[in-house]
């Protein structure tokens, strides 16, 4: 019999440090619903995604009740839409993110992920249009999630698509101005996007992944900052091997609920995501895992360091423990999502500057930052482009999430409660970049894409 | 399936009695039983086999869960491979 110690160990694991599976998703392909008609496309939209999902929220919660671990969320990510947009030119896109709500609906997952396009090197038909809808799509609907991948360390930065996603961030928050602001939250802009991502606001199906597959998502900050809370002075290779010992152990968790829910569901097992996602719940943090480390507060110098030795450790030891591991994987720094983030922005210790050197080194990008609602879209834009030139050059994903506070200022406060949690509106530079936007064309891909 | 049923609390009179009647009274086979209790504190540890179980896996957890809030313990149930995946390799 396993002993009792390492027993006691997971439960303590599961009541007091939060660990839990984040996501449960179900990636569908909706490629043989392409119809140059859009509403039986809709139809067959929404036909597939509801019988490939029937089961997808049931089976979730009786994997959790039966091994006792939580599994927070269940979601369906699908084929960007922009590639079914493309075959009906003269129709409305937003009328297949009605269908993604209505079948996310009738299924009960908590989000559909998929309204994207893929514009790294340019756009294709279908593409323009869909990006022109989001602000509509994310306005009229609660369940669908967006994303535009908009450059790659293959092709460059497509910076006519920089420049858009400037725009329609802006206008994204403005039309749900009454909410919060919450599109932009649902909204992400991708340089390097995974295609087989389980987690929110990022999720789509890329055309490359099969028919349909369950990727999960794990979580677990806080058991360890449990962990490096006992460890005392050990030096900082101890740190990183407690680390890796206890990634290993949380991703077994998901490995095991994969397999599981891949068995049940009768749909193959495609990745786990070895992600440390935190939420606003106190004692699920990453900032507090830096600062467990030894910094006064998130922000600090040498947050970047202690960033890339918990990323790099948080692989080792995940990669081991899962047959096949994909995604985003690493540690996430959603501010507006963890609680030790929005306090050390809210002191102002996490400024945006340090924000984008830790996103050199941590598994996605600017993440949930809330920034001044007069922010220009060329200021936004300029962000994407220095953000997705961080990812092209060192071959990794990154991201931006931005969320402009319609009328108001720096040190005002944005609420979106739940997981997306809230924070203050963050200080930006606001010289222009204006010029350098407004010349649009492609950044050329960098020497380290030249691998072959 | 097997599960492992763990019990935490403070140490009373009776407690591996109660949990053990509770489990035969469901045809639940007890496998193994390690127990410890350090200072005051009480933890015992059960292997056991629930293939026979009368009841669904869900009313057994509650019923154990609702036997633990009687006794001031905590008390869980969970599926063995959950720790078997995390502490074997």
């Amino acid at each position: 019999m396993i002993n009792t110690h390492d027993i006691l160990e997971t439960i303590n694991m599961i009541d007091n440090e939060n660990l839990d599976v984040r996501t449960i998703t179900m990636g569908i392909s909706l490629l043989e619903c392409i119809d140059e008609n859009i509403d039986r496309a809709c139809d067959k939209v929404y036909d597939k995604i509801c019988r490939y999902a029937k089961d997808l929220v049931k089976t979730g919660e009786d994997i959790s009740r039966e091994y006792g671990i939580p599994i927070i969320n269940k979601r369906i990510s699908v084929t960007p839409i922009a590639m079914l947009a493309a075959a009906c030119p003269t129709s409305d896109p937003v009328k297949f993110a009605h269908a993604l709500e209505r079948a996310a609906q009738s299924v009960g997952v908590n989000f559909i992920g998929g309204y994207s396009a893929l514009v790294q090197k340019g756009f294709a038909g279908g593409d323009y249009a869909l990006i022109e809808s989001i602000p509509r799509a994310l306005n009229e609907t609660e369940h669908v999630c967006s994303s535009v991948n908009i450059g790659s360390t293959k092709a460059g930065i497509n910076m006519d698509a920089v420049k858009k996603m400037g725009k329609i961030i802006k206008e994204t928050a403005e039309l749900t101005s009454d909410r919060e602001c919450i599109g932009a939250a649902k909204l992400v802009v991708f340089c390097n996007a995974p295609e087989d991502n389980p987690f929110m606001a990022g999720a789509f199906h890329g055309p490359g992944e099969p028919d349909c597959e369950i990727n999960v998502g794990v979580s677990g900050p806080g058991v360890v900052r449990a962990v490096l809370s006992k460890c005392g002075d050990c030096d900082i290779t101890e740190v990183a091997n407690l680390i890796k010992k206890t990634a290993f152990k949380i991703t077994r968790t998901g490995q095991l609920v994969a397999q599981e829910a891949s068995k049940r569901l009768c749909v193959p097992f495609g990745i786990v995501d070895l992600s440390l996602a935190p939420t606003p719940a106190v004692g699920d943090s990453v900032a507090h895992i830096l600062e467990e480390m030894g910094l006064e507060q998130c922000g600090a110098h040498g947050t970047t360091a202690a960033l890339a030795l918990l990323n790099d450790a948080v692989k080792k030891g995940g990669v081991m423990a899962s047959s096949h591991v994909g995604g985003l994987s690493g540690a996430f720094i959603p501010v507006t999502e963890d609680a030790g983030m929005i306090a050390a922005a809210k002191s102002g210790c996490l400024t945006l500057t340090k924000l984008e050197a830790m996103t050199a080194v941590c598994s996605v990008g600017l993440d949930m930052i809330n920034v001044p609602g007069d922010t220009t879209p060329e200021v936004l834009s300029a962000i994407i482009a220095d953000e997705a030139a961080i990812g092209m050059v060192n071959s990794k994903t990154t991201a931006v999430r931005l969320i402009p506070a319609i009328g108001k200022k720096a040190g005002e406060w944005l609420e979106f409660g739940g997981l997306l949690g809230g924070g203050p509106v963050m200080e930006l530079n606001t010289a222009s970049p204006a010029k350098f936007i407004n010349r649009g064309g492609r950044i050329p891909a960098p020497l380290q894409s030249l691998k072959n | 399936m097997r599960a492992f049923i763990t019990v935490i609390g403070k140490d009373t009179v009776g407690i591996l009695a109660k949990v053990s009647a509770q489990c035969a009274s469901f045809g639940v086979n007890i496998q193994e039983v390690t127990q410890s209790v350090l200072q005051d504190m009480f933890a015992m540890i059960m292997l056991v086999d629930i293939d026979k179980s009368s009841v669904p896996f869900d009313d057994l957890r509650a019923s154990l869960e609702k036997l633990g809030d009687e006794m001031g313990l905590k008390i869980h149930i969970m599926h063995e491979d959950i720790f078997n995946s995390m502490h074997r390799i």
